[in-house]
């Protein structure tokens, strides 16, 4: 079990820090619309007038063919894209007039970062991995940063291989790495693109664990891209985008068991881990 | 400030661990140029200074003598009115200037003091930068031995001063520097040609007069053409010997620093009205040379440098290329632009460091194997290389403001990727 917040270092601004009680708006898109290539032959309108709202502590699942502006969507609600039409608000505070600086350093306080193929740094070990963001903040680890992270990596389950490189580490293990470096400061928001569609389907399961075992720890909003309707139906909540639009929103009716996937949808899973 | 660099320092050190191979390949390259660029720099000022040396070892800095005897033209004051009618002249004279007697026959120089010299010397001697002050008398003459006349270059000096000038008692090869009256000290060519040794006597003639010496040193100025013609008396003979009593034809000066010549001269020149020589205005073609050799050694010097920062610089894109997912996702963690660029900067700067101490270390090694290995006939040194710590350390710093320099482009690729396209990568 580890503290929230707590013992996390103290945040800049009032925008990160101890998540807020389940219900208030964290993010809230309007009318989102995002074209590339404006003006030349092959202009492509990716998002159409996405306008979603996620609240603080809740855990979406963004589900949708290939194609359909899943990870556009991604970038845009991580602030690594900028839309072209609509308003991006993060508590209250609009994002579509930001320059560079000021999107980055968002992007430091409110946000943490899954993705589907880790992207650890190989040449730090775990833990220096999950000091990184501190690191990155202050131009030191304190040791109680330190000793955060580790309880974060604890609490992963990764207190033995804290000091391994991640070329020593299973896929799984990384990916519960990149989890407690998303999450060890605390951010409000979690993004996911993809974080189990690397791995085998018992690693697959671990990690989906994990995130939910962390979210329930931590009350973090999570926002989780994926392909695999098992595991987003595992969420509390699934908005299935197609063609750059919202086709869907809506709770999941909790189901006991977990509903068993269709021989198709798992075959495709293990594809993807091969 | 030292924190506020850490994530990049580490992230830094961290990338060129991991690149490893390609880490030492550069820093092989930047520490070859480092050393090629310190070596030469140590060599080219080893050889100008043993060079300047060699071929000034018997010459002032700077030289104080008295403005050559010129003739002032007189002026024709009824120039202009005789000739008032003629107006095809009056449009070439312009009858309202004085008319000048332009054709002069230069004169001859004959031995003369500079004015007020026993009062510069002091002046001088307190002048910062100015080593060594000593009045002398030159003159030419013949050195006669029995049927043997050989044509000479006296120098009246007094041989404590002068010897801080030109370290005449360095050059002693025979017998002992002292110049009592009536005593000398001759080039060892000389004594050769006039069959003379230490404590032998020997006639000198200057114009009417007539002087015996004794020889009490012999003289190597490592300059054949000087060793056969140097006399050097007492400045009291060579008074005598010219006709100057009292008199000094010009004051020699040694500097602490004998680059500043030409400025002390111009200085020394603007305030008095004296003949005022440096080595350099008396050496036109060593100076030339050494200008020559100095300009070759800087353009070397760029070259190799400007191939040090080319390497430097293709490595870094290179590595700008295999870090960019990594770059993105330090992005996307919220790393500013600012913090990339240094992680690349900050590399330009190790590689520079490092690479200029391992390159100094090897110029020290090659300096070391040129003393060792190479020398002379005479199975001594050619000559001797120093290699100081200054010149060390404005190579380094120019390696690091290279390595830099190098980074900026790098870096400033590194700032600009977007960190959605490189995570996708």
């Amino acid at each position: 079990m580890i503290a929230p917040a707590t013992s996390a270092p103290p945040a800049p601004t009032a925008t990160s820090g101890a998540p807020s009680p389940i219900g208030g708006a964290l993010i809230t898109l309007s009318d989102i619309h995002k074209r590339y290539n404006i003006g030349l032959p092959n202009e492509a309108e990716v998002l159409r007038g996405i306008s979603l709202t996620v609240a603080h502590g809740e855990f979406v699942a963004l589900i949708g063919p290939s194609g359909s502006g899943k990870s556009t969507l991604l970038n845009i609600i991580g602030l690594l894209e900028q839309a072209t039409t609509g308003s991006y608000q993060i508590e209250g505070q609009e994002t579509s007039a930001l320059d560079d600086a000021a999107l980055t350093l968002q992007r430091r306080i409110t946000l943490g970062f899954v993705f589907q193929f880790h992207h650890l740094l190989p040449a730090f070990t775990a833990l220096e991995n999950v000091t990184l963001p501190a690191l990155m903040r202050e131009g030191k680890v304190s040791a109680a940063q330190r000793d955060h992270a580790r309880e974060v990596l604890a609490a992963v389950g990764l207190s033995a291989a804290m000091d391994k490189k991640p070329g020593e580490l299973s896929g799984g293990m990384q990916q519960r790495v990149a989890i407690a470096r998303a999450l060890v400061l605390n951010p409000p928001l979690v993004l996911a693109d993809e974080p189990t569609g690397n791995l085998d389907r018992a690693a697959s399961d671990e990690v989906f664990a994990l995130l939910r075992k962390m979210h329930a720890e931590l009350k973090t909003s999570f926002l989780i891209v994926t392909h695999d309707p098992r595991l987003a139906a595992r969420c509390d909540r699934i908005v299935e985008l197609i063609d750059g639009s919202i086709a869907s929103d809506a709770a999941v009716v909790a189901t006991e068991p977990t509903p068993p996937a269709t021989p198709a949808m798992a075959t495709a899973a293990d594809k993807k881990s091969s | 400030m030292f924190n506020a660099f850490g994530f990049e320092r580490s992230v830094a050190t961290r990338f060129m661990i991991e690149g490893r191979v390609q880490s030492l390949l550069i820093l092989a390259g930047v520490a070859a140029g480092v050393a090629v660029v310190a070596y030469i720099s140590a060599l080219m000022a080893s050889v100008q200074l043993n060079l300047i040396d060699k071929t000034l070892g018997a010459q002032a800095h700077v030289t104080l003598s008295a403005l050559d005897d010129s003739i002032i033209p007189a002026r024709d004051a009824g120039a202009d009115k005789s000739e008032a009618d003629d107006t095809a002249l009056d449009t070439v004279l312009n009858t309202t200037t004085p008319q000048i007697l332009t054709q002069t026959q230069p004169r001859a120089q004959r031995p003369r003091s500079p004015k007020n010299w026993r009062l510069l010397e002091p002046l001088l001697e307190a002048t910062p930068g100015i080593a060594a002050v000593s009045p002398i008398i030159t003159a030419g003459g013949l050195a006669v031995r029995g049927e043997v006349s050989k044509s000479i270059a006296i120098s009246g000096v007094e041989l404590n001063r002068y010897d801080r000038i030109v370290r005449l008692r360095s050059k002693v090869v025979a017998g002992v520097a002292r110049l009592e009256p009536g005593e000398g000290m001759i080039g060892r060519d000389l004594a050769d040609d006039l069959g003379v040794r230490v404590g032998d006597r020997l006639n000198i003639i200057v114009g009417s007069v007539t002087d015996s010496l004794r020889v009490t040193a012999l003289l190597d100025y490592g300059v054949r053409d000087v060793n056969r013609r140097a006399v050097i008396v007492p400045l009291r003979t060579a008074q005598s010997l010219v006709n100057l009593p009292g008199g000094a034809t010009g004051i020699e000066l040694s500097l602490v620093d004998l680059w500043a010549a030409p400025a002390f001269a111009e200085d020394f020149a603007r305030r008095w009205a004296y003949k005022v020589e440096s080595w350099q205005d008396a050496n036109p073609q060593l100076v030339s040379a050494l200008t020559a050799q100095s300009v070759s050694t800087s353009l070397i010097r760029a070259v190799v440098m400007i191939v040090v920062v080319l390497g430097i610089s293709s490595v870094l894109v290179v590595s700008v290329v295999q870090k960019r997912r990594e770059i993105g996702i330090l992005r996307a963690m919220g790393a500013t632009r600012g913090q990339v660029m240094r992680i690349f900067l900050l590399q330009g700067a190790i590689v520079g460091a490092l690479g200029s101490a391992l390159g100094i270390g090897l110029a020290w090694a090659m300096i070391w194997a040129f003393v060792a290995f190479v020398h002379g006939e005479d199975g001594l040194p050619l000559f001797a290389i120093t290699f100081p710590p200054s010149l060390a350390l404005i190579v380094s710093a120019i390696a690091i403001v290279c390595g830099i320099l190098a980074a900026v482009a790098p870096a400033r690729r590194a700032a600009k990727l977007d960190p959605a396209q490189a995570i996708r990568i």
